[in-house]
């Protein structure tokens, strides 16, 4: 039962540590570029525990993101409702597929992510019409092997089962 | 199903934030839980703010000191020309049986956070709702508007800045007194005048200030310089840019005015025909 615990507790940290990433201040032209990283979060942890992490702990994590950013409530909880469902979808693809094909396919979720975040925003009137909201998809995939290392040496060293 | 469930709580949600005022009691709740996480986020720059006080050396304290003791004295020179002045307009204003301008009141905040979304323009002080702080109240630092206060929170407040796309400020240029609506356009240093006649008398280097019509900002507070006029003959309107006085994604020290009590009655209108009239 303890390990049980730390497992979870080891989870949430990691949620709480991408939530101060995404808050951090950040130069005015770097802002662009900043990655998803609660999404990247999430998404290791439901390719390495579908069961388990899905998307009830997405919409939380999301209605969390929302009132930090202080954006309208539960427009990232929506996003990453969908993308976690996205993901629980082909779990199993992912598990399998290669680097190249991993950075491909976290790509593509963090694109549906922002996407919807922008169509959201694009109906009530504050967006700009720029394809420069892509950008954290980008620097969100190339960064996703390292998540994942660094993810999977947690869940090692801290026996998360 | 559970995506069924899930999405459709979230769209409610959104639905019912975008509408409904209640649910600010909701988010100022959850806020109040995140706030650890913004202070934390905030506490390496408060150390590195801290280590530079405790490491400044004396000698530039002591140059500090002399240039801060010499700017009090210009301002206290000016303040002396304020004093007559005021009070001759006060004068002139009885004379014109006009009303008296009340004289604003301010409090000092500081910038606790900044927006992360590059599309919004939005900061976090640290005062709320403990310290009096009323949604609509305006903000400004020491040169001029920054924005106004649109939630409160019980200790912090959100401050949507005039250079976000959703905010319209009132102002008229100093020079001549011609108004204009500045409206944001998401560029951090640009405003854009709206509607303003080819003909109109404007032109680069106009100081523009509040005119105080909509109710919300005091009258007579620096905005924005004009810096670009554009005349297109293909258009009905001039195009116009102007530069924000205010440091809006720099100052850390900002001023939070008391909105006066009554901001624009049927008697102010009186009043300004007959000083036309006149």
């Amino acid at each position: 039962m303890p390990q049980v615990t730390r497992g979870v507790f080891t989870i949430y940290f990691s949620f709480l540590i991408a939530l101060m990433l995404s808050v951090m201040p950040l130069p005015d032209n770097l802002q662009w570029w900043r990655p998803e990283w609660v999404l990247l979060i999430l998404l290791y942890w439901i390719v390495a525990f579908p069961d388990r992490i899905g998307i009830g702990t997405a919409w939380v994590v999301g209605l969390l993101l929302d009132v930090l950013e202080g954006n309208l409530l539960g427009m990232n909880a929506f996003s990453l409702t969908v993308v976690a469902y996205v993901a629980q979808l082909s779990y199993q693809r992912i598990q399998m597929f290669a680097w190249p094909q991993q950075v491909l396919t976290v790509f593509f979720l963090v694109a549906l992510n922002q996407l919807i975040g922008h169509w959201i925003k694009g109906v009530l009137g504050v967006s700009v019409q720029t394809l420069m909201f892509l950008l954290p998809a980008i620097v969100s995939a190339l960064l996703w092997p390292w998540v994942f290392v660094i993810l999977r040496g947690i869940k090692r060293r801290y026996h998360v089962h | 199903m559970r995506l069924l469930v899930f999405s459709i709580l979230s769209l409610l949600l959104m639905f019912a934030d975008y509408r409904f005022r209640e649910v600010d009691v909701l988010r100022s709740m959850l806020s109040t839980l995140v706030a650890p996480i913004q202070i934390i986020v905030d506490t390496p720059s408060q150390v590195l703010r801290w280590a530079e006080r405790r490491s400044a050396d004396y000698e530039s304290l002591y140059e500090e000191n002399a240039e801060l003791k010499s700017q009090a004295l210009i301002l206290q020179l000016k303040l002396q020309k304020m004093v007559a002045i005021t009070t001759e307009n006060i004068r002139l204003r009885e004379l014109l049986d006009g009303a008296k301008r009340a004289e604003a009141e301010v409090v000092v905040a500081e910038v606790i956070g900044v927006d992360v979304d590059p599309f919004t323009h939005e900061i976090v002080i640290n005062r709320g709702a403990s310290k009096g702080v009323v949604p609509g109240q305006p903000l400004l630092d020491a040169s001029g508007v920054m924005g106004q206060v649109i939630s409160v929170n019980r200790y912090t407040s959100r401050v949507l800045l005039i250079s976000d796309a959703r905010h319209a400020l009132p102002v008229e240029v100093n020079r001549n007194g011609i108004r204009a609506i500045a409206v944001g356009n998401g560029i951090s240093n640009e405003l854009e005048l709206l509607h303003l006649p080819d003909t109109a008398d404007i032109k680069q280097g106009d100081i523009l200030i509040t005119s105080g019509l909509a109710g919300r900002f005091p009258h007579g507070y620096p905005v924005a310089v004009v810096n670009e006029v554009r005349h297109d003959p293909g258009q009905t309107f001039a195009e116009v840019k102007a530069t924000p006085l205010a440091a809006l994604t720099r100052s850390r020290q900002v001023l939070l005015v008391t909105p006066e009590p009554a901001p624009l009655t049927a008697d102010d209108a009186e009043t300004g025909n007959k000083e036309k009239i006149n």
